[in-house]
C-alpha cells in the first residue's frame, strides 16, 4: 500500500499538525487568560488546555521517534502533569477564593459563600472545611475496610 | 514540513507574549501566578516540540523534571498568599501540622 | 492520635499499592525493566516511604479493570471536548462570562474516591474543586459559563454521575450498591 517513505512523511506531517493544534490551544489559553473577567474564569482558561496540548505534544514525540521506549519514557510526563494540574489548580482557586479575587457579579450562584458563613457562626470554624490531614480526623470513617 | 513547524512555533510565539501581558498586567498576585504556570507548560511544551521537530530525544529527562517540579510554586505561593491574608475560616496554626 | 501509632498500624499489605506504583515508575523514568532498575527501585521506593511519610490510603479492596478503563477514558474524552469548549469560549465572541460555584455532596464516604472524583473533576475543562470538606465529602466546584438554574443542576449531576463511574471500577461493594439504582 504505502512505501516505507511515504509512511514516513505521513507520519511526519500528523506529528506536525498534532503541534499546530497543540500550539492553538496554548494561544486559546492566553487569549482567556487576557479577556476573561475574573481570576478564577482565567485559572479555566489557563490549565486545561494545556494538558490536552501536552499530550499532544507527546503523542507527536512518539509518532515522530517511531519507538516504544520513547513513549515509555513520556508517560512519566503526562502521569505528572495528569497528577499535578489539577492539585496546583486547586491551590490558586482555593487561595483565588479566599482572598476574593473574583467578581461576585459574574458568580450565578455561590453556594460556598453560605457554607462559610454557617462555619464562621458555629463554635469550630476551622476543621470542618478544610482539607488537612489531621491525625483526628483520618481513619475513623474507614468505609472501605 | 518547514512550513508546518514555522506556523506552530509563530502560534507559541503569540501565545507566550500574550501571557506575558497578562504577567506583567497583573492585576492581583493570583492572576500572576496562573500567567506564569501557563508559561511553564508552554515551556514544557516548546521543549517537546524542539525534540520533534530536530527529531532527537536528549531532551525527555528536562521535560520529565519540568513536569514533575511544575507544580510546586504554583503550591507554595498559593499556600503563602492564602496564609498571608489569614483567612478567618482557618485557623492557621493548623496548618502546619500536618507536615510529619 | 500520635504519628507513632498510626505508623504502628500500617500493615505491609496497605503499603504494597503505593511501592509497587513508585517501583514501576522508577522504572519508567529509567525507560528499562531490567533485575538492576528493579532491584533499586524497590530500595529507593522503601527509602522514599520511610523518610517521607504520608497516612495510609485505604483502599477499598474492590477494583474492576474493565470500569477503570472505561472511567479513564471517559475522562479523557470530556477533557478532549472540554478543552476546545473552553478555547472557543476563550476566542468567541464577548458574551456575558457568568459562572456558578456549585456544592456537591458526594455520596462516598472514602477519601480516595474523594480524592480521585476531584482529580477527574478538575482535570475536565471548565470545572474546578475550589473547596473540599473532607468530613463530609463535599466538594464546592467552580464551573465556567453557567447561565441559569437549569445548568447549575447540569453542573451538579455531572460531578455526580464522575463519582458514580469511579464507584463503578473501585467504590467499595456496599457505596457501589447504594449508588447503582
Amino acid at each position: 500500500m504505502f512505501g516505507e517513505e511515504q509512511w514516513n512523511s505521513i507520519l511526519d506531517i500528523a506529528a506536525a499538525s498534532l503541534l499546530i493544534v497543540a500550539a492553538l490551544l496554548t494561544l486559546a489559553a492566553a487569549i482567556g487568560l487576557l479577556r476573561f473577567p475574573d481570576p478564577l474564569s482565567r485559572l479555566h482558561a489557563a490549565t486545561k488546555p494545556q494538558i490536552l496540548g501536552l499530550l499532544l505534544v507527546v503523542v507527536a514525540i512518539a509518532l515522530s521517534a517511531r519507538s516504544a521506549t520513547v513513549l515509555l519514557l513520556l508517560i512519566p510526563v503526562v502521569v505528572f502533569q495528569l497528577l499535578t494540574a489539577p492539585i496546583s489548580a486547586h491551590m490558586v482557586g482555593r487561595a483565588g477564593y479566599r482572598n476574593g479575587d473574583f467578581e461576585p457579579s459574574t458568580l450565578l450562584v455561590d453556594e460556598l459563600a453560605a457554607d462559610v458563613d454557617a462555619a464562621r457562626g458555629s463554635e469550630l470554624p476551622g476543621g470542618s472545611w478544610d482539607d488537612e490531614a489531621d491525625g483526628g480526623s483520618s481513619n475513623p470513617r474507614g468505609a472501605g475496610s | 514540513m518547514t512550513v508546518l513547524w514555522m506556523i506552530a512555533g509563530a502560534i507559541a510565539m503569540v501565545a507566550v507574549l500574550l501571557v506575558l501581558v497578562r504577567l506583567i498586567t497583573g492585576p492581583t498576585l493570583i492572576d500572576r501566578l496562573i500567567a506564569s504556570d501557563v508559561l511553564l507548560t508552554t515551556l514544557i511544551l516548546v521543549v517537546g516540540a524542539e525534540m520533534v521537530i530536530s527529531g532527537h530525544t536528549r531532551s525527555i529527562p528536562l521535560m520529565v523534571v519540568l513536569a514533575a517540579t511544575a507544580i510546586l510554586a504554583s503550591v507554595a505561593v498559593a499556600r503563602f498568599v492564602t496564609r498571608a491574608t489569614a483567612s478567618p475560616a482557618t485557623p492557621d496554626a493548623e496548618e502546619g501540622s500536618d507536615v510529619r | 492520635m500520635t504519628a507513632v501509632e498510626q505508623r504502628a498500624r500500617v500493615t505491609l499489605r496497605q503499603k504494597l499499592p503505593l511501592l509497587l506504583a513508585l517501583v514501576i515508575l522508577w522504572m519508567l523514568l529509567w525507560g528499562s525493566i531490567t533485575p538492576l532498575t528493579i532491584a533499586t527501585g524497590v530500595v529507593v521506593s522503601l527509602g522514599v516511604t520511610r523518610a517521607f511519610y504520608l497516612p495510609p490510603v485505604e483502599l477499598s479492596g474492590r477494583f474492576n479493570l474493565f470500569w477503570f478503563i472505561v472511567f479513564v477514558g471517559r475522562v479523557l474524552g470530556e477533557m478532549v471536548v472540554a478543552s476546545f469548549q473552553v478555547a472557543v469560549l476563550a476566542i468567541g465572541p464577548r458574551s456575558r462570562h457568568e459562572s456558578a460555584l456549585v456544592k456537591v455532596d458526594l455520596h462516598t464516604r472514602s477519601d480516595f474516591i474523594l480524592t480521585g472524583t476531584a482529580l477527574a473533576v478538575s482535570l475536565v475543562p471548565g470545572s474546578i474543586v475550589v473547596e473540599v470538606d473532607r468530613a463530609s465529602t463535599v466538594l464546592y466546584v467552580h464551573t465556567l459559563s453557567v447561565h441559569s438554574p437549569a445548568q447549575v443542576e447540569k453542573a451538579r449531576a455531572h460531578v455526580l454521575s464522575l463519582e458514580r463511574s469511579l464507584l463503578r471500577a473501585w467504590g467499595s461493594r456496599e457505596e457501589w450498591e447504594a449508588v447503582r439504582s
